[in-house]
């Protein structure tokens, strides 16, 4: 791309050298419906943003079409300098293989709203299932990489229990840990705590504070938990209706936003913080 | 009216039926999970014209008489040069029949597994492969072990099906030895009895699996 683009939402993108990832001009619709209209975003390594928005402003799709759960209808996602949906033949792009997509696709990681564990493996074979058979390391590598996994989420003393018999924020927890595992180098957060019980939800943001503050890893967090993402983003996008509407660093879209849109959305918020304390 | 001495005297003949009979089901169930799990796995297939075939398949093989497929395998087969033994014959006949049923049981099995344990398997890269293996059947199966029971016992009752095509199965013997002897009572009575124990016993046994799988 030769220049940083301008919307009509006169928002500016940060201009990132080497992004991890980058999506450009990607929609997607469902039907009639138009979910996402020509995204353009780089997210640097390292980064963590935080994308917020409310239901149905296509925040949720944006994850899932990186993690490749939706095929974008157009346009084209970047991960690490390559084509995730796409493979370069005769420098024109065709739709990719799915050896091209798992290649690329292992960058990625993902922690979901519903935790999806799997239901009828112990705790430690959640997380080392993985580790064996795709990153085809020997069991008893994958169990010592899952152990001290899961002593990082400070589930350590629950390796042979079954998702069942934990809390929704232990599985969170463990639906981490199983994401961490296998070293993404991105990692997304699909409202991972909007399943949960109120008093549940700050052991889980813990963790991922945790890991946001260790800096390795880049990460896109989906959420409506706005004070977490003021403390862990280094960058907020706003979407609304399909569009990014305002991005920047926290404390700007926080508590100055300059779009409507944003101002009204980010009110309600306050007020519901209001009526509920 | 009953004679123990010629009750006793007939079970030899009758227990060697019995074991043609229980190879029969064992045999015939086990292609019958195979089979039944290809289909399911050919009908969900995302290659339109598998999954319409196997789906006019399923349909014609579920509408019509097993009595008249085993016809068709033992008399019409031989025809094109393709000759089984009644016992092969009764094998391919009742697992073929009975697999198109356990693929919808399959299907029913695996489209109750969440969507998310497909999404979860994708974003730890999973193969196609090791997504079934490790993720959807292991869900998939448990629940549905109840049903494939029934059907399991539902063969085993159907096996005298095979005296159509010469297999001296259980009841057939049965039939001769009263024939022979011109007494049906004991031999009768007593094949009832093994169909009424052994379905007994087969269904205990898959309660006890079903618990088993279903620890967690």
């Amino acid at each position: 791309m030769e220049a940083i683009q301008l919307n009509q939402y006169e928002d500016i993108s940060p201009v990132i050298d080497k992004p991890i990832i980058s999506y450009q001009k990607v929609s997607k619709s469902f039907g009639d419906l138009k979910v996402l209209r020509e995204i353009d975003l780089d997210i640097a390594p390292g980064e963590i943003v935080a994308v917020i928005g409310s239901s149905g402003s296509g925040k949720t799709t944006l994850a899932r079409m990186l993690m490749t759960l939706e095929q974008p209808t157009s346009g084209v996602i970047m991960v690490d300098g390559e084509p995730l949906w796409h493979k370069s033949v005769n420098g024109k792009l065709v739709p990719a293989d799915e050896k091209h997509i798992r290649r690329v696709r292992s960058k990625i990681g993902m922690v979901f709203q519903q935790f999806n564990l799997f239901p009828h493996m112990t705790i430690l074979r959640n997380v080392t299932e993985a580790p064996i058979h795709v990153l085809g390391i020997s069991r008893a590598e994958a169990e010592e990489r899952a152990v001290a996994m899961l002593n990082k989420v400070g589930l350590g003393n629950k390796l042979d229990v079954y998702p069942a018999q934990l809390s929704g924020g232990q599985q969170q927890r463990v639906a981490i840990a199983r994401a961490l595992v296998m070293r993404p180098k991105v990692m997304l957060c699909d409202e991972v705590t909007s399943a949960l019980d109120p008093e549940l939800v700050g052991e889980v943001l813990e963790v991922l504070k945790e890991i946001a503050a260790e800096g390795e890893t880049t990460m896109l967090l989906i959420t409506h938990e706005m004070a977490f993402a003021g403390d862990v983003a280094d960058r907020i996008i706003f979407i609304d209706k399909g569009r990014i509407v305002e991005q920047g660093p926290p404390n700007v879209i926080l508590s100055n936003p300059r779009n409507p849109r944003t101002r009204e959305f980010l009110s309600r918020f306050r007020q519901q913080w209001a009526s509920k304390s | 009216m009953w004679d123990w001495e010629y009750a006793f005297s007939i079970m030899p003949q009758l227990l060697k039926a019995l074991q043609i009979t229980i190879s029969a089901t064992i045999l015939g169930f086990l292609l019958a999970c195979i089979l039944g799990l290809l289909l399911a796995f050919a009908r969900r297939s995302n290659f339109k014209p598998l999954s319409l075939v196997t789906g006019g398949f399923v349909e014609f093989v579920r509408s019509t008489p097993l009595l008249a497929q085993l016809y068709f395998i033992f008399y019409v087969l031989p025809q094109c040069g393709i000759m089984l033994s009644p016992l092969s014959a009764g094998v391919i006949g009742l697992g073929l029949h009975y697999s198109t049923y356990l693929s919808e049981v399959y299907r029913a099995g695996i489209d109750a597994v969440p969507r998310g344990q497909w999404e979860a398997s994708t974003a730890l890269n999973f193969s196609r492969t090791r997504t079934w293996l490790s993720v959807i059947l292991p869900q998939a199966i448990p629940p549905i072990i109840p049903v494939m029971g029934n059907y399991f016992i539902g063969m085993f009752k159907d096996t005298p099906l095979l005296s159509a095509i010469t297999l001296v199965e259980v009841l057939q013997a049965a039939k001769i030895i009263g024939s022979h002897t011109f007494r049906y009572i004991e031999p009768i009575t007593i094949v009832g009895l093994m169909f009424l124990v052994l379905s007994y016993v087969s269904s205990v046994g898959i309660r006890r699996l079903e618990a088993r799988l279903n620890r967690w």
